[in-house]
């Protein structure tokens, strides 16, 4: 795909500049979304989809098999997430549907952005200087495989002064994202070949110009996958948060619909989390491929 | 040439600049207490804007020796000097610098910059000359090797010939005093790394640099050298120097002379007795 875009993309700049670029771009588009439509691979993944949907109807609304019989089956989501008058008051017509994904969405944000402004420098400087991984690396390896459930009681103390449930959520959103970022970045940095620094000390380099000419952009390929492992381990732990402290949020909404024995809402929330956790992943590798133009 | 050697106020080829002595050194590598001898006692000296190139079997320890002047590595004994200060002896290394810029066996242009900021990347960071003049010094430089348009691609978008006479652009553009040149042209078919050879000459002879060219290729050596070196097997020593007396500017047409062809006999004479030897001592780093 990345050999098309080069291809379809520098010719046309460079030969015609009176042309407008917008224009050039809004072609480039619909070229890859009629192209991507020509192949198989979209609507196989259709038929994969149409499929589960298939086996969950069956399997809940149509034989009502014991095993399944408690769960809502499609049908039944799917007229609640679209009825003006919900019976279980959520759908896509009622406000408190958006609340949720809003607080959600916020929390998420906020955790991301924390573990990435935190998680990135540390990983970069540990993969730089030895003597701040041998210090961290430990520490690091120690917290890190400690489930963030576990850190539920701590969240609470540390944060207990503010006297609010968002602090310790985002926190615990947070230390998992953080995680993630951080200990990928340090492997990015070290993924870094070593004629790279050589080459770059040869010029006439001052340490920081090996630190922002070398290391990071050196290790951006690692820190995006991190990024995306990041986000997707903090909504899992946003999720988990929520439901044991929590207002408002997916995580809760679940929770709070399962007590309550709204069963269809469970499911309306889970796809939701699902879809817009697909979308913050998405985004996450749009701003990386637009940062990594080299990445053949 | 202008970017480079206009900055050196004119100074084509100053008496002292970029004279290589190399004194009794000794390089004894250390790895799990067992010593490896890897350079015994090798003295060369290397003249102002000589092209010098250094034969050996792979993985004798002539990378080694361009380590060292590059300050990469330290060195046991003897010493390194460059236009008479020490760089390199038991105990000191000066760090590596923009006097003295190797261009690596397996290329090293960033692959995150594109061919034009990889070039201007030395003028840079060195902070003579404002980023923007930098890069168009670089454009003037590829302008002038015939790379005028690969400046806006990123290296991996290039051949490995390409890339490596980006490479090499970007370590001419500093002026250095010497170039250090480790197997550059190693990975390439014979064709490509034809055109980079004389791509190299085309460049030596505009600025004319002391060049430190390691190989294994003698035909290559021939080619670029006005001296060639031939080393022995691990440990490294001088077994044979060569001088190549061909006119410069070289063309291809040098390698079907008749006294490309006597030197090449001469040379491999030498050599066909180091390898005869090494091979008898059951040395696998020949291969």
């Amino acid at each position: 795909m990345a050999a098309v875009t080069k291809e379809a993309s520098r010719p046309g700049n460079r030969a015609e500049v009176e042309n407008d670029p917008r224009r050039d771009r809004i072609a480039w588009w619909l070229f890859r979304v009629r192209h991507s439509l020509s192949q198989p691979a979209p609507y196989i993944g259709l038929l994969g989809l149409l499929s589960f949907l298939l086996l969950w109807y069956v399997l809940t609304e149509l034989l009502n098999v014991p095993r399944f019989n408690k769960l809502p089956g499609p049908v039944a989501v799917w007229e609640e997430f679209t009825s003006r008058r919900p019976t279980f008051g959520t759908s896509i017509y009622t406000p408190d549907y958006y609340k949720h994904i809003l607080w959600s969405v916020w929390r998420v944000t906020q955790a991301f952005f924390w573990a990435t402004v935190l998680g990135v420098p540390l990983g970069l400087f540990m993969g730089w200087r030895k003597t701040f991984r041998d210090y961290t690396f430990p520490i690091l390896e120690i917290l890190r495989p400690i489930p963030v459930l576990a850190w539920v009681p701590v969240a609470i103390l540390i944060f207990a002064d503010i006297a609010s449930r968002e602090a310790p959520i985002v926190f615990l959103a947070f230390l998992a994202a953080f995680f993630a970022t951080a200990l990928n970045t340090l492997l990015g940095v070290q993924s870094i070949d070593e004629s790279y620094f050589r080459a770059a000390q040869c010029l006439g380099s001052k340490p920081r110009h090996i630190f922002l000419r070398v290391v990071l952009p050196g290790a951006l390929p690692f820190i995006f996958t991190g990024l995306q492992i990041g986000v997707g381990v903090a909504w899992f732990s946003l999720v988990a948060a929520e439901m044991v402290s929590g207002e408002y949020g997916l995580g809760f909404l679940i929770w709070d619909s399962y007590v309550l024995s709204q069963f269809p809402v469970i499911v309306i929330a889970m796809v939701t989390l699902g879809v817009i956790g697909y979308v913050f992943s998405a985004l996450i590798r749009m701003v990386g491929r637009m940062m990594m133009r080299w990445v053949v | 040439m202008s970017a480079a050697s206009n900055s050196s106020n004119g100074e084509h080829v100053a008496p002292s600049a970029g004279a290589i002595e190399i004194r009794n050194v000794t390089k004894i590598y250390d790895p799990d207490g067992v010593n490896v001898l890897a350079v015994d006692n090798c003295s060369l000296e290397i003249a102002p804007t000589e092209f010098c190139v250094i034969v050996g079997p792979s993985g004798c320890g002539k990378t080694t020796l361009l380590n060292a002047i590059a300050g990469f590595h330290e060195i046991t004994r003897g010493e390194i000097a460059l236009d008479r200060q020490t760089i390199c002896r038991a105990g000191y290394t000066a760090p590596p610098g923009a006097d003295r810029i190797v261009v690596f066996q397996n290329g090293a242009l960033f692959p995150w910059s594109t061919v034009l900021n990889n070039v201007a990347y030395g003028p840079i960071v060195q902070g003579k000359v404002p980023a923007r003049e930098a890069r168009a010094r670089a454009q003037g430089l590829l302008d002038e090797l015939g790379l005028s348009d690969i400046g806006d691609r990123y290296p991996g978008e290039l051949s490995s010939g390409m890339r490596r006479r980006a490479e090499i652009a970007r370590a001419l553009i500093n002026d250095p005093k010497v170039l250090l040149l480790d197997e550059p042209f190693r990975a390439m078919d014979a064709l490509t790394k034809g055109v980079a050879q004389e791509f190299l000459l085309q460049a030596y002879d505009r600025v004319r640099k002391t060049v430190f060219f390691i190989t294994h290729d003698l035909e290559e050596a021939l080619f670029l050298a006005d001296r060639v070196v031939v080393m022995t097997t691990r440990p490294a020593r001088i077994k044979y120097v060569l001088n190549v007396d061909f006119e410069r500017p070289r063309t291809f047409r040098v390698r079907s002379s008749r006294r490309y062809l006597e030197l090449k006999r001469e040379v491999f004479a030498a050599v066909r007795d180091e390898a005869t030897k090494a091979f008898e001592a059951g040395e696998r780093e020949l291969a």
